[in-house]
């Protein structure tokens, strides 16, 4: 896990694959063969409507749930079909942000970053305390290690539940909703943070989110999930898709539902 | 950049006044830290370079030691150039750099002395006496608006809460109840029997039962199941803002969620309470004629005369207390629960304390008044 992979990686190579993905709770479908490809480095979107398993793909892709049918593979490996300490090797190159930031109330943000560092490093207190100190001030939270998560705002919640999911220097980020509950600056801020982050640390990003804003912003890779039909319609450039997918679904979530109005 | 395998290590050369810094092998977190306290000691006046010819594979260990080289080196106003670095590892120092650390922010932990603690805690043991008073006399509010037909709850919750504190308890009810006048039984028997009265473990287990045991067993498994509930269930209202939602909306929520608990509780403990003694009286007799050589007809009988109506009523009365005593401990901590999961806990665990507490004190005190009114 380091930093200097995105320079040797210029070249687009598939870092994760989704083939033949069905997803249910018992016998309901949410959605059936999903195939899509992230590639090194991307700022992928999954969006839809709400309802159409946006974060349910999210889930069985970090690992909380189990595809029905299909598998995820990363650098080509089989995500659900590998031993429990296998998956969770690979769940380690992953950092999370949960919607609501999901920081344990009980700990301080310090402590909150530094579990996974305790847990997985030989790293000594010293080390730890600055490396915490370090992804707090990445996020613009200098300053705050001591405070628990009840005594700081929503978007400062947000901001350090992402300095948690850097913890490790994760090779791929998830985003579960990061604009949600954020005003438009500080949800913009977020956006900016987000690719300086995919920059710096070279890392691929996985956004789940239905903000348009936000997803013209950052996304070069997307792919959307259609409730009614049960599928995925298309996977591509949300911005390419805007001008010129031929799905009319597609176009009126991403023209905010004037895709009609445009047709006359 | 060349791949190497070489553990991270840092060197110091002068060169015409000014200073390189050489960066060398993997600087990642997975292998050995290297030494980078010296290097501010030598750390002389003049231009700082970097040298990352030699440097390897890199991640936020680096980036850490960058920082610290920037703040000691502004604070040295010393000239610094960190163009030779990595893009990405430019980046994150930026990054790192572009909030400055808000004026008052860190928090400032300071030692209190002996007087000042104790102070405080006086004022907080002070300010939360006043705030159970406070709690009562809005419960006692709400019990005025309840008997005037004018609170505002749902009868729907009323019924749920009594057949969860009720009906649902019956089965821990009975097995408690039962082993305890089985145990009264086997306590009586060792001793009366070496008088030759036997017969009088009636008496025991009857009064015993009726009188303390079958309210108080009663009221601590209702603390442990019911208190705990009503805590735990508030205390997480608390936290998701539902109890400032249902103030927003004009709704009392001492009336709608503490008023039904009250009630069911009132309602139900001496309920139970009597059932708690009928299936206590059961297990002690169940005892006493397993070891003892008197009849089932004996046995009852000694046990009619042995019971006054005074004996059974002061026993609900004090269940109807417990009922109180219970409902409000749960209810206050749950009203009172901080905002975070672990407080939700400590929440639950004040609820059974205390209302343990409360139960065994005011059984006390009513026993002195039952002594003084001679019931």
């Amino acid at each position: 896990m380091s930093f200097t992979r995105s320079w040797i990686f210029k070249v687009t190579d598939t870092h994760i694959k989704v083939e033949d993905l069905t997803m249910a709770y018992g016998d309901f479908v949410i959605q059936r063969d999903l195939n899509f490809t992230i590639n090194r480095g991307d700022v992928f979107v999954i969006m839809g409507g709400s309802g159409c398993g946006k974060s349910t793909l999210l889930k069985i892709m970090i690992g909380l749930k189990r595809p029905t049918t299909g598998d995820v593979f990363y650098k080509g490996k089989s995500f659900w079909n590998s031993t429990d300490s296998e998956r969770e090797q690979m769940s380690r190159t992953f950092g999370v942000l949960f919607q609501s930031g999901a920081l344990w109330s009980s700990m301080t943000l310090e402590e909150n970053i530094a579990l996974s560092l305790k847990q997985y490093t030989d790293l000594c207190t010293k080390e730890i305390s600055e490396l915490c100190s370090l992804k707090l001030a990445l996020v613009g939270l200098a300053g705050f290690e001591d405070y628990y998560p009840n005594e700081i705002s929503g978007g400062m919640k947000k901001r350090a539940g992402l300095a948690r999911a850097i913890a490790m220097d994760p090779e791929i980020l998830f985003f579960d909703e990061p604009s949600a509950g954020l005003d438009p600056i500080s949800s913009r801020l977020l956006d900016d943070l987000i690719l300086e982050l995919r920059d710096s640390l070279g890392a691929t990003v996985v956004v789940v989110t239905h903000e348009l804003a936000s997803i013209f912003a950052i996304a070069n890779n997307s792919v959307f999930l259609d409730a009614d039909s049960k599928t995925m319609l298309a996977s591509d450039d949300p911005k390419y898709l805007r001008d010129h997918s031929e799905n009319f679904t597609v176009r009126n979530f991403l023209l905010r539902g004037e895709a009609e109005s445009l047709k006359q | 950049m060349a791949a190497s395998t070489k553990n991270a290590d840092i060197r110091l050369l002068e060169k015409q006044g000014a200073i390189e810094i050489n960066l060398i092998g993997d600087w990642i977190i997975e292998k050995p830290a290297p030494d980078t306290a010296a290097i501010f000691d030598k750390l002389s006046q003049g231009a700082v370079t970097i040298n990352t010819q030699h440097l390897g594979a890199w991640d936020s260990r680096l980036i850490t030691f960058l920082v610290k080289l920037r703040k000691y080196v502004e604070k040295n106003n010393q000239h610094i150039d960190f163009t030779t670095l990595p893009e990405g590892a430019q980046r994150l120092l930026n990054l790192a750099f572009a909030v400055e650390e808000r004026e008052g922010a860190r928090k400032q932990v300071k030692r209190k002395t002996f007087f000042a603690t104790a102070g405080t805690n006086f004022l907080k043991v002070l300010s939360r006496s006043k705030s159970l008073l406070t709690f009562i006399g809005e419960i006692s509010l709400s019990f005025g608006r309840f008997i005037r037909g004018k609170a505002n709850y749902q009868r729907s919750d009323l019924w749920t809460t009594i057949q969860e504190t009720g009906a649902e308890a019956f089965p821990i009810v009975s097995l408690i109840a039962f082993l305890v006048g089985a145990i009264l039984a086997f306590v009586g028997v060792v001793q009366l029997v070496k008088f030759g009265a036997g017969i009088y473990v009636a008496d025991l287990v009857a009064i015993g039962v009726a009188r303390e045991m079958g309210a108080i067993m009663t009221g601590i498994i209702m603390a442990g199941r019911t208190g705990a509930a009503f805590a735990a269930q508030l205390g997480t209202m608390k936290v998701n803002e539902e109890i400032d939602a249902l103030t927003t909306m004009g709704i009392d929520p001492i009336d709608f969620l503490v008023l039904p608990k009250l009630i069911a509780l009132i309602i139900m403990l001496p309920l139970l309470s009597i059932y708690a003694n009928f299936l206590g009286l059961l297990g002690g007799g169940a005892v006493a004629l397993s070891i003892l050589d008197v009849s089932p007809y004996q046995y009852v009988v000694q046990t009619i005369y042995a019971v006054q109506l005074g004996d059974i009523f002061g026993g609900l009365f004090k269940a109807t207390v417990y009922g109180v005593l219970i409902a409000i401990a749960g209810c206050r901590c749950g009203m009172e629960c901080g905002k975070s999961a672990a407080a939700v806990g400590l929440a639950t665990t004040a609820a059974v304390v205390s209302g343990i507490v409360a139960i065994v004190v005011s059984n006390a005190i009513i026993n002195v008044i039952y002594t003084i009114l001679d019931i």
